[in-house]
């Protein structure tokens, strides 16, 4: 069963290494999905914003990382 | 001339979207079996490649049922639904890939090591090596071990990628097993590990490959209207790499070697 675990173990490491990383991304997805369309976004501007959102969440996310080692 | 436009725009989105869904599943897969490769040999070198080779092989079998089982049934869930959760998933996993890959490239994380990997596995199958009669449980249930565990990898890349559209799934298997078969041969020829590959050059492209579609779905599940329909995917690859270049210089502060 130790195989199964470290599957399983595998599995989950697959989505999530850095915690706040996943997390912004997990929140910012049903936000965009649900919210975007209610505030007066267009279905044609409402894909770019989302792709807009993961952007920052990755740019900020490695510019943290990049801060957190260099000190 | 707008008839003619109408009747190839289309012809090129397919396209587009069969021919992408191919790299991308080569691509990624490429990278996880040259990681389950390494371990192969190792466990195949020291211990015999019988109970090596079998363990592989039963972990192969077992994962392509899962794919026969897990894929069709996938068909049978709303499109749009299936888009969106696959999508989020890839978009955790493609992301997560990048944020690596820069990091890596930037030289804020070691860059990972397939000739010392080798080292590794090799020194630590040394004790008790099999008498080279009859199946070696040791050898045969690491090669098992490290098969499952990267096939898993390709197997939820392959369903991901295949789900995104009707008639994907069959493209997606097709890159991986395309790499499956590359990466086999290479090893049955060299019989080392393949150090040369550029693995984290592989994972940056893999990363903006998966993080472009995994956008798009998500778009497409949430019933947005893409600017270009499918000639969005490539839009946001190309949007995605220009991030993740720039990130690099960025994020290091200095010019370190990039990995080839």
């Amino acid at each position: 069963m130790g195989w199964l675990r470290s599957i399983v173990r595998e599995v989950w490491g697959l989505f999530v290494d850095d915690g706040s990383f996943a997390a912004a991304i997990v929140v910012w997805l049903p936000l965009a999905v649900l919210v975007l369309p209610r505030v007066g976004v267009s279905t044609r501007a409402a894909g770019p914003a989302l792709f807009a959102g993961l952007a920052a969440i990755l740019i900020e996310s490695v510019l943290r990382a990049s801060h957190r080692r260099s000190k | 001339m707008h008839l003619a436009w109408t009747a190839v725009a289309p012809a090129r989105a397919v396209w587009t979207r069969l021919g992408t869904t191919v790299v991308a599943a080569f691509l990624a897969s490429l990278v996880e079996c040259v990681e389950a490769l390494t371990v192969v040999l190792a466990v195949g070198s020291v211990r015999g490649w019988r109970s090596a080779l079998g363990g592989a092989a039963v972990a192969l079998v077992t994962l392509a049922a899962i794919v026969a089982a897990v894929g069709p049934a996938l068909t049978r869930i709303p499109l749009h639904l299936v888009q969106l959760a696959v999508g989020a998933m890839i978009l955790l996993f493609g992301l997560r890939w990048l944020r690596k890959a820069i990091l890596r490239s930037a030289g804020l994380i070691p860059l990972h090591d397939e000739e010392a990997a080798f080292a590794k596995n090799t020194a630590a199958m040394r004790g008790g090596a099999g008498s080279g009669r009859g199946w070696d449980k040791v050898a045969f249930a690491a090669s098992f071990h490290i098969t499952m565990l990267e096939g898993t990898e390709v197997v939820f890349i392959v369903i991901a990628l295949g789900a995104g559209g009707t008639g994907l799934l069959l493209p997606a298997g097709v890159g991986a097993a395309a790499a499956l078969l590359v990466i086999a041969a290479l090893g049955f020829a060299l019989h080392r590990p393949l150090a040369r590959v550029p693995e984290n050059t592989l994972k940056f492209v893999v990363g903006v490959l998966l993080s472009a579609f995994g956008t798009f779905w998500v778009g497409e599940g949430a019933g947005f209207a893409w600017p270009g329909s499918d000639l969005a995917i490539p839009c946001l690859m190309v949007a995605y790499l220009a991030i993740a270049l720039c990130l690099v210089p960025m994020s290091r502060g200095g010019v370190l070697p990039v990995e080839g």
